[in-house]
């Protein structure tokens, strides 16, 4: 997901919110990753919003994309001048109501927000894991926020939602844990990658692999892989836009210049552009991080974890109500993946709504304000509440 | 007349539901567990703002995904004129329904028969304001069209009624003699049939 952040115009936010951290799986109690492995002791981080009602019946979890973090909305300083990623859609009276929903976002597994992965400190050898860090799975990042939400002393979700991903989670949420989900908002996302979407990863994780600095992972004691994991950026940042979305924004307009420089400058609006948020991304996220996440996206494969190769097998463990959205112009994650999660939903007799809402930008459309997406998830959300 | 005919707390799939009036209102008062499909993007949002369950897509391939009895009604207003393959889409329905009901603006009323005999030209009529090049209406069918037609797929009429609305007003009044000649729709309950 790219970075749209933006203040509400309204100016309506949950207001200023506090990153936690909850620690869990001290050895022996580690968590028994799919892998095989054991990792403990861990550390998510999480932020809350709104109140959790005396039935404890209205928590909703929201579950980020690759470069997400737990700050969803709100502020954590009156003078911060950006507030969390989907400010825009959680707070209150907004799409996800936080008058009326306790929300919790954490950050997952393996990332670098301060969730433990493989910038962490190994505890048995007190430097960071690097490659030494298990690799992930999304049911494992799964796995991690259920303890959290044990912690939290909540037993059923009102709903899981989130994008792309995040999106992942979701699923693996209403299948790995049926008792424990109420409904699920499934955006932009797939049941397992295509060939396509392996493939612009692979690409990525070698631009980071081919830096020097990499240093098979191990780095956190030298220079970080910059340039690779900039360049890692930018090519997941065009598989989130779209031809449309990129003729529009950028078309061949020239940067900061009337002709061509006839030098490698970065001559047009969209090189620069990706240039730029390239060279943002390495400020704030780890190279390694980022091949564990991509991994964990590209072996996911709902069907064959949990349906013995058959999604529709896959989903009749869920009791779940679903909301599914796609967008138009999204080719990482197209709408045919997301019918197919509907197919399989529907086969099953599960109650499944779905929308393919007509927007240019590209995968990351359910970042953006989109008036219709916030509609849906409000309705959505005030029916599965009636209904429980 | 179509919510008249579904009893409360029963399960509702409407195709082709637009903005969900039907739905909403069995929802709201008569405790329907309702679904609805619609095409249209901005309907769907409607539907699904206002709390229901709805799938965007095409009805008739839709339809297929569905166990078989998962409804006990299934509700095709107005449309039955603009599907396909008719025939298919009915027999699905009885699939997972236990019972359809359906309408459709009927061709043989007398003004459509009066237009065609004196001005040779494909009727234009307020229930069917389309012009014959820009019509969705691909199937031109009877009252009586529709009664031959449940003999030859196999389907039983459990109740009828024919109505009669005068210009655009929403509901008309029920006849009972001349049907086929005086009724702007028909609305049938059917259900599988016990014979095939």
């Amino acid at each position: 997901m790219s970075e749209y952040i933006e203040n509400d115009p309204q100016g309506i936010s949950v207001g200023v919110v506090e990153k936690k951290f909850f620690t869990f799986a001290e050895a022996p109690d580690t968590l028994k990753l799919e892998c095989g492995a054991s990792l403990g002791p861990l550390t998510l981080a999480f932020e809350t919003y709104g109140t959790l009602n005396p039935a404890r019946d209205n928590a909703v979890l929201i579950t980020h994309a690759l470069s997400g973090d737990s700050h969803a909305a709100g502020y954590y300083a009156s003078e911060d001048k950006k507030p969390g990623w989907w400010d825009i859609m959680v707070g209150p009276g907004k799409g996800i109501d936080t008058n009326r929903y306790f929300v919790i976002c954490s950050n997952i597994l393996g990332s670098c927000m301060g969730t433990t992965g493989p910038s962490s400190l190994n505890s048995q050898t007190n430097r960071p894991y690097g490659l030494d860090f298990p690799v992930v799975t999304i049911g494992d990042m799964v796995s991690a926020q259920k303890r959290l939400l044990d912690h939290l002393g909540i037993e059923k979700i009102l709903a899981v939602i989130g994008g792309s991903i995040g999106g992942m989670q979701v699923l693996e949420w209403a299948i790995r844990f049926p008792e424990r989900v109420h409904s699920a908002i499934p955006l932009a996302t797939t049941t397992k990658h295509s060939a396509l979407a392996i493939a612009f990863n692979e690409v990525a994780r070698q631009a980071i692999m081919a830096d020097p600095n990499w240093n098979g992972g191990n780095y956190y004691s030298g220079p970080n892989p910059s340039l690779g994991l900039a360049v890692a950026r930018m090519i997941g940042h065009i598989t989130y836009l779209s031809d449309e979305s990129m003729r529009l924004k950028f078309g061949r307009r020239l940067q900061d210049r009337n002709d061509f420089s006839y030098n490698f400058d970065a001559d047009f609006q969209v090189a620069s552009y990706l240039r730029y948020q390239g060279t943002k991304f390495v400020e704030r996220f780890d190279a390694n991080s980022f091949l564990y996440i991509t991994k964990a996206a590209d072996y996911f494969d709902l069907g064959l974890q949990h349906g013995n190769g058959s999604t529709v097998e896959a989903f009749s463990k869920t009791q779940a109500r679903f909301l599914v959205i796609s967008f138009t112009s999204d080719w990482l994650y197209p709408t045919y993946q997301s019918k197919k999660i509907v197919k399989a939903l529907t086969k099953n007799g599960k109650d499944v709504s779905f929308c393919e809402i007509e927007a240019q930008w590209g995968h990351d459309a359910f970042l953006l304000p989109i008036e219709r997406l916030s509609e849906m998830i409000r309705g959505f959300l005030d029916r599965v509440h009636r209904h429980i | 007349m179509v919510a008249s005919w579904i009893e409360p707390g029963s399960r509702v799939l409407d195709l082709g539901c637009g903005e969900g009036d039907l739905l909403y209102y069995l929802t709201t008062h008569k405790g329907v567990e309702g679904k609805g499909i619609e095409q249209d993007e901005s309907k769907v949002v409607r539907c699904i703002e206002r709390g229901l369950s709805v799938l965007q897509g095409d009805m008739n391939e839709e339809i297929e995904d569905f166990p078989e009895r998962t409804f006990d009604y299934i509700v095709l207003s107005q449309t039955l004129q603009q599907v396909y393959e008719p025939d298919r889409l009915i027999r699905s329905i009885l699939r997972i329904g236990q019972n359809g009901i359906v309408s459709f603006p009927n061709f043989s009323h007398w003004r459509i028969r009066l237009q065609l005999l004196l001005t040779g030209k494909a009727p234009v009529t307020p229930q069917l304001p389309y012009q014959w090049y820009d019509t969705p209406n691909i199937r031109v069918m009877t009252i009586n069209d529709f009664i031959h037609f449940s003999k030859q797929v196999g389907f039983e009429i459990v109740k009828s009624a024919a109505i009669n609305t005068q210009g655009q007003e929403k509901w008309g009044r029920t006849i009972t003699t001349m049907t086929n000649l005086r009724a702007t729709y028909g609305i049938f309950q059917i259900k599988q049939g016990t014979s095939k």
